[in-house]
This record gives structure tokens, C-alpha cells and sequence, in this order.
């Protein structure tokens, strides 16, 4: 059973507005058998400070990395994971979360790697809720234990791998970072800690639109008019192309890619999580330094 | 071979280390919560205090050296920030009524002798270490002189 959809015209022009709720519609169906909203927050106490009442956590680095190796946790893991959160193969799943729902967009890009059909984002996520002085609770989580079946990732539509990268040199690109990464300044994002990267720059031929231009003040989405300002106009993206975004470990480019895939409805947009951590690292990939995007190097 | 860690310090990592990994949360949580206001006289002086840029929120410190040569440290960060709030009220606690000999001795990885990385992930914990290395620089350059 799943709930039912927002029916917003704000989100009418989107090319799947089935993938947000507003806050006022969160606020009418919390409660609702067949849906769990969800928080993921960049800050890993977040949770604990006060939530919307009835959601479940799910933090990206404890949760969803596998933590031995550098990948995410395989099927087995993630039944186990979301069925004790109270989530069955057809709840309806509203993430939500800190920075413009940020991790909130890479935990539903880890949802769509299992092929979870019904999962939406909260629309301006936690910040919005609680600028509006909806209701929080510091209740313990108590979502009844349910059964998830234990389901292949398909990494393949939406996942990009080095090697992928190298083979699509010569289509679109997005770098989702700062400017100053973008340009090879810095390693790591402003006010942000070193994640070992050790070279500086970007992929060849990369159009850098920093993630959080797809955001309004108060954290929502753009509008869709906007948004293709930003991505058709700006970026030079068209119907048709086949892009991979990136950024520096996978999370900011899983934003991007749920405005590209979800809001404006390019198809087979894959996020490349490895990123420039690991591109910035391995030996004899190409890179550009400076502010142009580049070519891309003949082969 | 290395010094003893002063006493509070100790307490603090023996009180993770008892813990299991999960409630080891809400022990830093506790933290948080207990993180103390600025005192008077520091509330108006924002440009005393030193960003942790390394901490994914925005933290502020700043070190004092009294008369007596024991170290202060003050800490303000926002409510929305609990983590780093948890991180700068253990230095806030840990380094209580140290000297400045004291508190440069702390080894640089303490941080990561507290069992927090499994909860908290390794990533975030850099900026904790971040934060005990700009303390210990500021109290460097206040005794420089």
C-alpha cells in the first residue's frame, strides 16, 4: 500500500512531481499506514535533537556504507537495514533532512540503487519544517520491525564507475562542486575537511553548476523554468544526452542528479560517487586545471 | 614513553570506552546539551574567536591563558550543529583547569582514542582533531610572547 500524492501545483511542472511532498502535506499524512518519513542529515545527532514525529533515522555513513570496503551495503544489509526501520518493498518512503536535503537525496539515490519504487523527498526538507514551527519530538525511534525482501543493487543505470567515466569522456559532464574546487584551488570544499584527494582540477570537458543553485532561500526546489535556465541554458544540457554528474564523494552530485533524473526528466543520468576523491587520486586519468571546462584529450 | 593523560581527560575516554558503540551517541549528545554559554564578557567579541574550518558546521573557539597559566576554552556553535557542539563541550570539559604545559601534551590523536569513529564515522572526526590542533596553536601563540 502506498500513500497518496501531493498534489501541489507548485511541483506540476516538474517532469515527476510523484517524487515530492510539501510540508503541508507531510503535516496531513504523517500517520498514514504505508508511509515512513525518513531523516538524513549531514549532522549525525540531528535526529536526536528533535524530528518529525514517527520518523525513523538513516544515517548515510554509519547506515548505508559498506564499512569495510568503499562501496554501499549489498542487499542483505539494506532488508535488514530498512525493514527494522518499518519500510516493506511498498511503503511510500519521504526523505527529508539538513543542507537543502542534501543527504536526504543521496540516501534516495541509495533507495533507487535497490529499485525502491516510491521514494519522494520532502520539499525544502528540515529547514522549512522548522522554520514553519511544525511540531518536533525527541521521541525514541519505535517503527515496528517489518520484512523487506533482500534485493539485488543494480548499480548500472544510475551508477557510474571510473572506468564508465573514461568511456563517456565526450559527453556531458556536471561538476556539482565549488568553484574553487571546480578550478583546482582546492581539494575539498569550502570549510570542509580534507578527504584525500591529491591531485586538484576537474574531468575534462566538466561544466561546473555547484549543487545548491538548484535550490531556493528557504531550501525548496526551483522552479522548473528555472531549473532548465540553470541546466539547458546554463550547462548546455539537451534532451536526449546521456550525463554523469560528480562532485567529491558522491553525495552533492546525488542532489543534482534527483533535479536532472526527477524534476527536468533526463533519462539514464548516472552519479559518479566515486568522484574526485577517487578520479583527483588515480594515476594517468586526465585532468583540467583553471576555470575552463577543457577538451577532452584525444585517445 | 608517553605522559598520563590528565585525569578528565581520561574519565572522558574511559566513559566512551564503556559504552556501547550506539549509546556512545548519546553520550556525545550529552555533551552537546552541556556544551556552556559564553561568559559575559566574551558574548560581544566575535572577532576573538578562530573558525574550525576543518568541522562541517560552523564552530568558533578561543583559548585563554589566565595569570596562572591554566587554560580556558570557550566554544560557541549553532543549536542545529550537535555534533560539533558535542566535540568542542569535550575539549570544553577535558581541558578544564589544565596548565598550558598540560594541554600541549595531549596527544594530537585523542580523538580518536574515545571509540566515537564507528559512530560517528571517521570523516566526521577530523573535526574534532582539527579543533584540539587549532587549540593548541592558539595557546602557542598566546605563550610565544
Amino acid at each position: 500500500m502506498t500513500a497518496p500524492l501531493d498534489p501541489s501545483r507548485r511541483f506540476a511542472d516538474y517532469a515527476h512531481p510523484e517524487r515530492l511532498v510539501s510540508t503541508e502535506w507531510l503535516q496531513d499524512h504523517l500517520g498514514t499506514p504505508g508511509l515512513v518519513v525518513v531523516e538524513s542529515d549531514e549532522d549525525v545527532l540531528l535526529y536526536e535533537i528533535g524530528h518529525i514525529p514517527g520518523a525513523v533515522k538513516i544515517d548515510w555513513h554509519t547506515d548505508l556504507n559498506d564499512p569495510v570496503e568503499r562501496d554501499y551495503i549489498d542487499g542483505a544489509a539494506f532488508a535488514a537495514l530498512v525493514g527494522q526501520k518499518g519500510i516493506t518493498r511498498d511503503t511510500t518512503v519521504v526523505i527529508y533532512g539538513d543542507k537543502n536535503n542534501w543527504w536526504a537525496a543521496y540516501a534516495l539515490w541509495v533507495f533507487t540503487l535497490f529499485g525502491h519504487e516510491d521514494v519522494r523527498l520532502l520539499d525544502g526538507g528540515r529547514a522549512k519544517w522548522v522554520a514553519e514551527e511544525r511540531e518536533l519530538t525527541r521521541d525514541r525511534e519505535s517503527a515496528p520491525s517489518v520484512d523487506y525482501p533482500i534485493v539485488q543493487r543494480n548499480d548500472a543505470p544510475i551508477r557510474a564507475y571510473l572506468s564508465d567515466v573514461l568511456d563517456h569522456l565526450g559527453n556531458p559532464l556536471i561538476d556539482v562542486r565549488s568553484p574553487e574546487e571546480f578550478s583546482g584551488l582546492r581539494t575539498t570544499a569550502p570549510a570542509y575537511p580534507e578527504e584525500g584527494a591529491l591531485r586538484a582540477g576537474h574531468i575534462p570537458s566538466a561544466q561546473n553548476v555547484p549543487w545548491a543553485k538548484a535550490a531556493a532561500d528557504d531550501g525548496t526546489f526551483r522552479s522548473a523554468a528555472e531549473l532548465n535556465d540553470i541546466y539547458r541554458e546554463g550547462a548546455g544540457l539537451k534532451d536526449g544526452d546521456s550525463v554523469i554528474a560528480y562532485c567529491r564523494i558522491g553525495e552533492r552530485s546525488s542532489h543534482t542528479w534527483f533535479v536532472l533524473t526527477h524534476l527536468l526528466g533526463f533519462e539514464g543520468v548516472r552519479n559518479y560517487d566515486g568522484s574526485w576523491t577517487e578520479w583527483g587520486s588515480a594515476v594517468r586519468v586526465p585532468i583540467v586545471k583553471g576555470t575552463e571546462p577543457g577538451a577532452v584529450p584525444g585517445r | 614513553m608517553s605522559e598520563a593523560l590528565p585525569e578528565q581527560l581520561e574519565q572522558i575516554r574511559e566513559d566512551f570506552q564503556e559504552l556501547e558503540v550506539r549509546t556512545r551517541l548519546e553520550l556525545l549528545l550529552e555533551f552537546s546539551l552541556d556544551l556552556p554559554e559564553l561568559p559575559e564578557r566574551y558574548r560581544d567579541h566575535p572577532d576573538l574567536f578562530e573558525r574550525v574550518e576543518e568541522c562541517q558546521s560552523p564552530v568558533f573557539i578561543f583559548l585563554e591563558v589566565d595569570e596562572n597559566q591554566i587554560v580556558h576554552l570557550f566554544a560557541t556553535a549553532p543549536r542545529e550543529a550537535p555534533t560539533t557542539r558535542g566535540f568542542a563541550s569535550i575539549l570544553a570539559q577535558g581541558l578544564a583547569g589544565l596548565t598550558v604545559d598540560q594541554v600541549l601534551a595531549i596527544p594530537d590523536d585523542y580523538p580518536q582514542d574515545l571509540g566515537l569513529s564507528e559512530a560517528v564515522s571517521p570523516l566526521r572526526m577530523r573535526g574534532m582533531t582539527a579543533m584540539l590542533a587549532r587549540a593548541k596553536r592558539q595557546i602557542r601563540d598566546k605563550t610565544a610572547a
